[in-house]
């Protein structure tokens, strides 16, 4: 064998990457909905918790800020294994899925309520007394005048952070969640042949490649005039 | 509580996992300053290429960022760590996340070098230019320190996110805080050493999540 033969022979191993592809597949499926329901969960929870802090009541606000602190300065790996590894020897028991599910969106939930409350900040107080000169309560206020404008200020640095943390649907390959990485690494060891790590590879370009193009239209169609 | 206490917050075990904990601790921070500053110069090098006047460099730039944007860390790291033996280089775990997040982080830190060298006007450069400053001194004297300057919070916003991505190198074995609280788990059977670890890393970055925090509401209340 020539080395370029043997170079093809380790990494585009056909027979192997043939025999691995249906399990990429399914993992592709299991990161899409991993990934879907990361980004529901954690943006409806930023919003709430920007709404709520928008009520301004002191104790509550100090406890948001708290956990949202807490959430930011934590890796996301270090929350999925104390999910999932030691919150168990408490009697709270989670499947990997849950846990990897529930740390990423509480961190996404994190960076978002930052984002959508700095937006809320951003809208001049004048809009706000204006509102509720005009006869709109406090909510309808928050709902109709201010959420709307704060929202699309802070498309481009949501979009972002969405992103970047739906890349870290990953991490869940750590506690054996079936997404693309766990299949291709235990197709790997099955195999000793890094090919379905190649083929893992390429499912994340199919799916990430759109995405951050999508986030760099974003950040155009929405540029920040400096 | 006595179970929470007994379990989380076991002093006893915690003695024991301190050592390893503090070891952890110590290739973490090494790992951080071997991966901060070579991210740094790489996406200077990649921001400041980028503004060649050569296509096929600024495409090739392009598809690089991008490439290396789209793939997950981890999944970058497992390549490396685990691809790479097979063409015969044994590159040792710190080699291989150093490599893994050189990529990764030089093209983060490229695209916000690329947004702080844009936002320099044009007229800059002509009037550097017709000082006698040469295109090189123009970049190195005049368009750098100000584009610098213009992208700090992101700076310290992509930095934050390094550091807590060494965490990642637990994967591959190499003995860093995450892994160091997971090997004393194991042997302890108590799930101290990982709140501990939690602990650690919320201790040190709580600082820069609070300076960020303050940027941040700065950034968005200039629109």
């Amino acid at each position: 064998m020539t080395s370029l033969e043997r170079l093809a022979d380790t990494f585009f191993n056909v027979p192997v990457m043939v025999q691995y592809l249906p399990k990429i597949v399914e993992g592709f499926f299991v990161t899409i909905e991993l990934a879907l329901a990361v980004v529901a969960a954690g943006i409806t929870a930023g919003l709430v918790l920007a709404v709520v802090r928008a009520f301004r009541l002191r104790p509550v606000n100090f406890f948001i800020v708290l956990v949202v602190d807490v959430l930011r300065a934590l890796p996301p790996l270090v929350i999925i294994i104390v999910f999932y590894f030691a919150l168990p020897t408490i009697g709270i028991r989670m499947s990997a899925w849950v846990a990897t599910w529930l740390a990423l969106a509480l961190v996404l939930a994190a960076f978002a309520e930052e984002i959508f409350w700095a937006g809320i900040l951003a809208v001049p107080k004048g809009q706000w007394e204006a509102a509720r000169s005009t006869g709109l309560t406090f909510l309808q206020t928050l709902t109709d005048v201010v959420l709307p404008q704060a929202v699309r200020l802070t498309i481009p640095p949501l979009t972002n952070r969405t992103i970047a943390i739906t890349k870290g649907t990953a991490l869940g390959a750590v506690v054996a969640v079936g997404e693309i990485l766990y299949q291709a690494q235990s197709a790997y060891s099955f195999s000793y042949n890094p090919s379905p790590l190649l083929l893992g590879a390429i499912a994340y370009l199919i799916l990430f490649v759109p995405v951050v193009y999508f986030g760099r239209w974003i950040e155009t169609r929405f540029a920040w005039k400096r | 509580m006595e179970l929470l206490l007994q379990s989380f917050f076991n002093l006893d075990i915690l003695k024991q996992a301190w050592p390893f904990l503090l070891s952890g601790f110590w290739m973490t921070v090494k790992l951080t300053l071997v991966v901060v500053p070579l991210g740094l110069a790489g996406g200077l090098a990649v921001a400041l290429l980028s503004t060649a006047r050569s296509r096929a460099v600024r495409w090739t730039l392009i598809v690089y960022v991008d490439f290396f944007r789209a793939f997950p860390p981890l999944v970058l790291l497992m390549f490396i760590a685990f691809g790479v033996p097979f063409l015969g280089i044994d590159l040792g775990a710190f080699a291989a996340v150093a490599l893994s997040f050189l990529l990764n982080t030089s093209s983060y830190y490229g695209e916000i070098f690329r947004a702080g060298i844009e936002s320099i006007p044009r007229g800059q450069y002509e009037a550097a230019r017709s000082t006698g400053l040469s295109a090189v001194q123009t970049l190195g004297y005049v368009v750098v320190p100000q584009a610098v300057r213009n992208v700090v919070p992101d700076l310290v916003s992509n930095t934050l996110e390094v550091i807590k991505l060494t965490s990642l190198a637990s994967v591959v074995a190499l003995p860093e805080l995450l892994f160091a609280a997971r090997e004393a788990q194991s042997v302890t059977y108590n799930a101290t050493p990982i709140i501990a670890a939690g602990m650690i890393y919320l201790v040190c970055l709580w600082p820069l999540v609070r300076l960020l925090s303050r940027f941040e509401h700065r950034q968005i209340a200039l629109h």
